[in-house]
């Protein structure tokens, strides 16, 4: 500790001349001015977006909007109903793969993580937290589009899954180390055997936390494009079967935002200002979750 | 199970008298769900190295990637546009963010009132959970006219004697996608670099300031050097996104496979082009071609998130030393 100290004050803190108070001072408040500038810098874009998406797609929300199909092109009305059950039924099917897989993993990695196994696994699953979302689309269509030859609900959902699994392993993990150690040893101390208080001591504690992880999770697939491009693919009819192709309100988006027609980008804020709602509500009920579980 | 048993003994749990057959299968089926993980990366190598095969047999792996021509109607696949637009982007992302995210972190960790963090913390949180689309949108609708209208016409008037800003401005292009790409990374960027900064002991800086530092000069001669590796980890990270980001890219960048030296010039990148052709690709050379440049990105980002992990755990790890 005192060498570093002292090789770092050698090389750099202690300068040769120490510049006066006063110099010292305006190097140091301006410093503090750019880190605070840094802040609103990186502020200014996302109020402009939160700002045009909820100023934008107020006008395009209506009943008919939640409730409709699309319309084609220059008939006015219609809406993205489809998109929203699509998206959302698609995010259930994934949560039914994504979740005992995500928060299983998770389980390992706090319980039994301890091992060359955990710490390989805990690795692999922070790194596969930065693989793209595009090559899991790719990895989807690869297993269900091929075999199954047709673009389906499935697929897409499988994407998703894959997507969600990475992310809930380690903030479950995170989740369950936070649950005091007395807990468990009371427990054990009892007689209970290991698994059962893993189970329904240290699980049932953690899970308002395990709770929220989920929530975010499922939040953050709802907002996937990329991976549903080749795998739901699209439909411009309402579909609940899951061998078949599915829209979604993001890539009706997307579809809506690289057309020419300014009638389209109105709708495509609209559906912009819907998926922002259904991510927020998501979201906050995480939050609530977790300011419950706490206050009891 | 002998392995498990002894890595039970040293974990959280004592270790019990004699191995129900509940914890048995606790432990295996628990195993099991972690170990899918490791599965999945498996499955993921695996199934873009089948799906790309024929196109490698075809084209030759090393002529794949340094072609510059794409054309799926002669069966012509070669990656360097889009590899080179990837690059790109992600520059200007880089070059963009990183000052503004570091900036950020210090200012939240070391300069601001407690309140200010939190309510900063927040938004931050919430400029990351936006959807990839959105921010597209964004960029197609508002941005992309005021940069075709007032910012590159004013820095091609300005700087237009550098190769970089040359062209007619088209707002679509390397420009805006960078920018965008630099508002998506920011978050990564900064949440990074604001926990490897909570990591280092408050001793340290405390010292500093008590010898007559100013906060500036203590951030200078302290908390920078020791957090350096785990902020460097954090650019990669942000940087391994930016080249994996799909959505605002293909919104903004124009998707055409070409290179030009003007970032106000049209491009393409390596997630674009797979966006855009995989659902209609004509054919298993086609298909294959993709599938290659998808296999290209999961490598590198692959690579880079493993080192930046690296980074950020070792300086973790001297800051616990210390």
């Amino acid at each position: 500790m005192s060498e570093m100290t002292l090789s770092v004050a050698q090389s750099y803190a202690i300068p040769r001349r120490v510049g006066s108070h006063r110099a010292r001072q305006v190097v140091n408040y301006t410093m503090t001015g750019l880190c605070a500038l840094a802040v609103v810098i990186a502020l200014v874009p996302l109020a402009s977006v939160l700002w045009l998406v909820v100023s934008k797609g107020a006008h395009s929300l209506s009943l008919a909007f939640f409730t409709k199909l699309p319309m084609p092109v220059g008939e006015v009305g219609g809406g993205v109903g489809n998109g929203i059950v699509g998206t959302l039924y698609m995010v259930a099917l994934a949560s039914c793969f994504g979740l005992p897989l995500g928060v299983g993993a998770g389980i390992f990695l706090a319980e039994r993580g301890d091992g060359t196994l955990g710490h390989a696994v805990r690795f692999t699953a922070e790194v596969l937290a930065g693989v793209p979302s595009i090559v899991v689309g790719v990895v989807a269509y690869g297993l269900i589009v091929v075999p199954m030859h047709r673009f389906s609900a499935l697929a897409g959902a499988v994407a998703l899954a894959i997507l969600m699994i990475p992310t809930l392993a380690r903030a479950t993990e995170e989740m369950i180390r936070l649950v005091p150690r007395s807990l468990r040893e009371a427990s054990l101390a009892l007689g209970v055997p290991a698994w059962r208080t893993s189970l329904s001591v240290v699980l049932r504690t953690a899970l308002g936390g395990l709770l929220n992880a989920a929530l975010l999770s499922i939040a953050r697939a709802a907002g996937e494009t990329a991976p549903l491009l080749f795998t739901a693919l699209n439909n411009q009819y309402w579909n609940l079967h899951p061998l078949q192709p599915t829209a979604s309100l993001t890539v009706q988006i997307y579809n809506y935002a690289i057309s020419p027609y300014e009638d389209w980008h109105q709708k495509a804020w609209g559906a912009a200002l819907c998926l922002l709602i259904v991510i927020g509500g998501l979201s906050l009920v995480a939050k609530l979750v977790t300011r419950r579980r706490e206050a009891a | 199970m002998p392995a498990a048993a002894a890595t039970h003994a040293s974990t959280t749990t004592p270790p019990p008298r004699h191995a129900h057959l509940g914890d048995r299968a606790f432990a295996v089926v628990v195993t099991l769900l972690g170990g899918s993980v490791l599965f999945v990366v498996g499955v993921i190598v695996l199934v873009c190295t089948r799906l790309s095969l024929p196109a490698f047999h075809k084209l030759g792996f090393f002529h794949f990637l340094a072609g510059s021509d794409w054309n799926p109607v002669e069966d012509s696949f070669g990656a360097l546009p889009f590899i080179y637009g990837t690059l790109v982007t992600s520059a200007i992302a880089i070059v963009l963010a990183m000052p503004v995210a570091i900036g950020l972190a210090l200012f939240l960790t070391e300069m601001s009132p407690a309140r200010v963090r939190r309510v900063v913390s927040f938004f931050v949180e919430i400029l990351a959970a936006i959807p990839s689309v959105v921010f597209g949108l964004w960029g197609l609708l508002v941005l992309v006219p005021i940069l075709r209208d007032v910012v590159e016409p004013a820095l091609g008037r300005w700087l237009g004697f550098l190769p970089l800003f040359s062209g007619a401005p088209l707002g679509i292009g390397f420009l805006p996608a960078g920018i965008v790409l630099a508002i998506m990374i920011l978050p990564t960027i900064a949440s990074v670099t604001i926990e490897v900064l909570r990591t280092m002991p408050s001793a340290l800086r405390e010292g500093a300031l008590a010898l007559g530092a100013t906060r500036w000069e203590a951030i200078r001669a302290v908390v920078l050097p020791y957090a350096g590796r785990g902020i460097m980890g954090a650019v990669i990270l942000g940087l391994a996104r930016a080249l994996g980001e799909t959505m605002a890219v293909t919104m903004l960048i124009g998707n055409q496979p070409e290179i030009h030296g003007s970032l106000f010039a049209a491009g393409y990148s390596l997630p674009s082009v797979i966006a855009n052709e995989f659902a209609e690709a004509s054919g298993a050379i086609h298909t294959g071609a993709l599938a290659g440049l998808a296999l290209v990105l999961f490598g590198v980002t692959l690579m880079l998130s493993a080192s930046a992990r690296l980074l950020v755990r070792l300086s973790a790890r001297r800051l616990v030393a210390a």
